[in-house]
């Protein structure tokens, strides 16, 4: 692929605009708030494009893009059951405690909730977590460039770090928000085209059912198995994924979907920057919208390239092999940048490219530095010194958070399909969370001791339930097994939902019993941080689009409908 | 802090809608051959030029803002409470 002056120039502007939001924004930095919580300050409609645009790293386009060409139009459960309904719970039920607590992050949350030993736990788990994602990021960057364009990879890494470097160092929060805005809607402008000359070269809808089916027979499924998300799900073997309803319902829809999108600091980070309790809990919602027509923008060119590449259309594209024979289902994107862009809108689509790389990663890295400056540092290492200190440790963590991503990038490979091994970190380590802040935040006797124990319980229970599984023609290791093969799963996605549900039905067990047996604390040191305890945020006065209640309603009916229509 | 999150993005995809739109019209034809004969440059152009100026313009009006901490009263809630649990001397 041979990039031109136009598109170089395309480039430049972008990092130009990046960098200029950072330097902008440096004067406004004058307390911790200001860089971590960005002063509590922001519009809904801001924080809501912020919320999607962090998640939107590399696992969400080169993944989805792979899982559409992987799983076809099955993908969009990532969605349309899985993080649509999460995004309304978080709106509606648990925004009150996260905002109105006045925590600074979701690890301080459960300092108040439970104790200190239950926020240890969560902050350093979490951070790992967040570097490594970081790290994934760049790897999955550095590799696409190199493929793509030939660039070098370790330059290809340093710089992007750089660049996020620079605006989040300047900038804080405040900066890396306002470049997921202007981000998000670069990656729509630049993939919304690749949408319509793909759809258009496969011969519309219909063209691309056909095709499909194709590629459904000749991978011995039902014909419309590539194309319809809930025909085939009544049993593990008849459809690309592997799963059947009960496995998805459960563990993508409800433990990892919930998991991720109510307790991921990374996104209710975007929320708690908010203006207001009622912007905080419109933000989950509002970003819902774009959230649950995204499918149409990454699942479906994913899908496009596979079908063309089993019946070729008039362009003659197809999906590359890798040497073993199997598909490179990573590459269906970009590939299909290169294929169908003239010089010019290629600029706009590679840059597109890279900005959701980095939006990805600069949404770790705020995460990164606020809980380890509020939750580990604070807590844990220097407690009671000046605001200014702990506005500079925030600058540091940013460098320093940066750097191990890097690190991070240059250890990560193996995994074929990025996306699988992020649910399986995310399993690990998510899944039992969630049981932990529905307990938490819904039954006023949970205590300390059982979250905290609850929490232990639940990532073990994932370790040893991957330990004691494989996915079908998995190695022994990193894929699981490694404590004995005692069930074999159809796929890694399988495996991994499973894992989840195992995971979070050890935490919500034992959380209960050992709450049960230890003592619970006041009702008066519980306010605002429990349900039964908490007034209710009144909504009666507002007009009705700022109701968080009935937007909710709302976008809930659409991702019903969305269902429904390509069931 | 004046700083409206519109004004960027107006700005940038104002500029590079231009640039897509020019390009579309003085580009060699050949080169749209890959996309199946559609000049994009030119249509995307426009329509990300159209884009760029209501962003800028609804920019101008200028609400859409982060604010400094002591200027919000969330803020200040923050900052109150990190005052009263002992965080900072």
């Amino acid at each position: 692929m041979k990039l031109t002056f136009i598109d170089w120039t395309i480039m430049v502007i972008y990092f130009v605009f990046v960098l200029g939001i950072g330097f902008a924004l440096k004067r406004y930095m004058k307390t911790s708030t200001d860089f971590f919580l960005s002063g509590r300050s922001i519009p809904a409609w801001i924080t809501g494009l912020a919320f999607i645009s962090a998640n939107l790293g590399a696992q969400e386009v080169i993944g989805m893009g792979a899982s559409g060409a992987k799983y076809g139009i099955a993908t969009s459960h990532f969605y349309w059951i899985g993080a649509i309904p999460a995004m309304a719970f978080i709106g509606v039920f648990m925004m009150p405690f996260y905002y109105g607590s006045r925590a600074r992050s979701v690890p301080e949350y459960l300092k108040l909730r439970f104790d200190e030993k239950t926020r240890g736990f969560n902050a350093i788990s979490f951070a790992v977590m967040t570097v490594l994602s970081s790290g994934i990021s760049l790897y999955a960057m550095g590799l696409l460039l190199q493929t793509l364009l030939g660039w070098n990879f370790s330059f290809s890494i340093l710089a992007a770090a750089l660049i996020v470097l620079i605006y989040v160092f300047l900038g804080g929060l405040t900066s890396a928000i306002y470049n997921e805005v202007l981000q998000f809607f670069l990656i729509v402008f630049g993939f919304a085209p690749l949408v319509f000359l793909g759809l258009k070269d496969a011969g519309g809808w219909s063209g691309l059912q056909a095709r499909l089916a194709t590629v459904a027979t000749a991978n011995g499924f039902a014909s419309g198995a590539w194309s319809e998300s809930w025909k085939f799900m009544d049993s593990p073997s008849s459809n690309p994924m592997g799963i059947e309803w009960f496995g998805l319902a459960m563990g993508l829809g409800f433990v990892l979907s919930f998991g991720y999108w109510c307790t991921d600091f990374l996104v209710v980070q975007r929320a708690m920057a908010a203006k207001s309790m009622s912007a905080a809990r419109r933000t989950p919602l509002i970003a819902a919208v774009p959230k649950m027509l995204f499918p149409f923008l990454v699942i479906l060119p994913g899908m496009i390239a596979i079908a063309l590449t089993y019946k070729s259309g008039g362009s003659g594209f197809t999906l590359p092999k890798k040497p073993d024979g199997s598909f490179e289902y990573n590459m269906a994107i970009p590939m299909m940048l290169g294929h169908y862009f003239p010089t010019g809108m290629l600029g706009v689509g590679l840059t597109a490219l890279m900005a959701s790389f980095m939006s990805g990663m600069a949404g770790n890295v705020t995460a990164f530095n606020t809980v380890w400056t509020y939750d580990i540092y604070q807590s844990y290492i220097k407690r009671g010194a000046s605001d200014q200190h702990y506005l500079w440790m925030g600058r540091m963590a940013t460098v320093f958070g940066i750097v191990i991503s890097v690190a991070a990038a240059y250890v990560t490979t193996r995994f074929n399909n990025i996306m699988d091994m992020l649910q399986l970190v995310f399993a690990f380590v998510n899944a039992p969370l969630l049981a932990t802040f529905l307990l938490g935040m819904f039954w006023k006797r949970t205590t300390g001791h059982g979250a905290f124990i609850g929490l232990i319980a639940g990532t073990m229970g994932a370790a040893i339930h991957h330990g004691l599984t494989l996915p079908v023609g998995g190695q022994v290791g990193v894929k699981g097994g490694w404590f004995g093969v005692m069930h074999v799963y159809p796929s890694e996605l399988a495996q991994a939902f499973w894992t989840a549900i195992v995971a979070w039905t050890a935490c919500f067990v034992i959380t209960i019993l050992v709450s049960l047996a230890t003592k619970a604390r006041d009702d008066s040191a519980l306010k605002g941080l429990v349900y039964s305890l908490t007034e209710r945020p009144k909504e009666d006065h507002m007009p009705w689009y700022q109701r968080p209640t009935l937007l909710a309603v709302i976008v809930l009916v659409a991702a019903i409908f969305l269902n429904i229509i390509f069931w | 802090m004046r700083l409206d999150i519109r004004l960027p993005i107006g700005l940038m995809f104002t500029l590079l809608g231009v640039l897509l739109v020019v390009f579309g019209l003085t580009a060699d034809k050949t080169v749209f051959q890959r996309s199946l004969g559609i000049n994009v440059n030119l249509w995307w152009g426009i329509v990300m030029l159209l884009f760029g100026v209501v962003m800028f313009l609804l920019g101008r009006r200028g609400t859409a803002t982060a604010r400094l901490t002591e200027e919000s009263p969330e803020g200040k809630k923050i900052e109150e409470m990190e005052h009263k649990a002992g965080l900072e001397k």
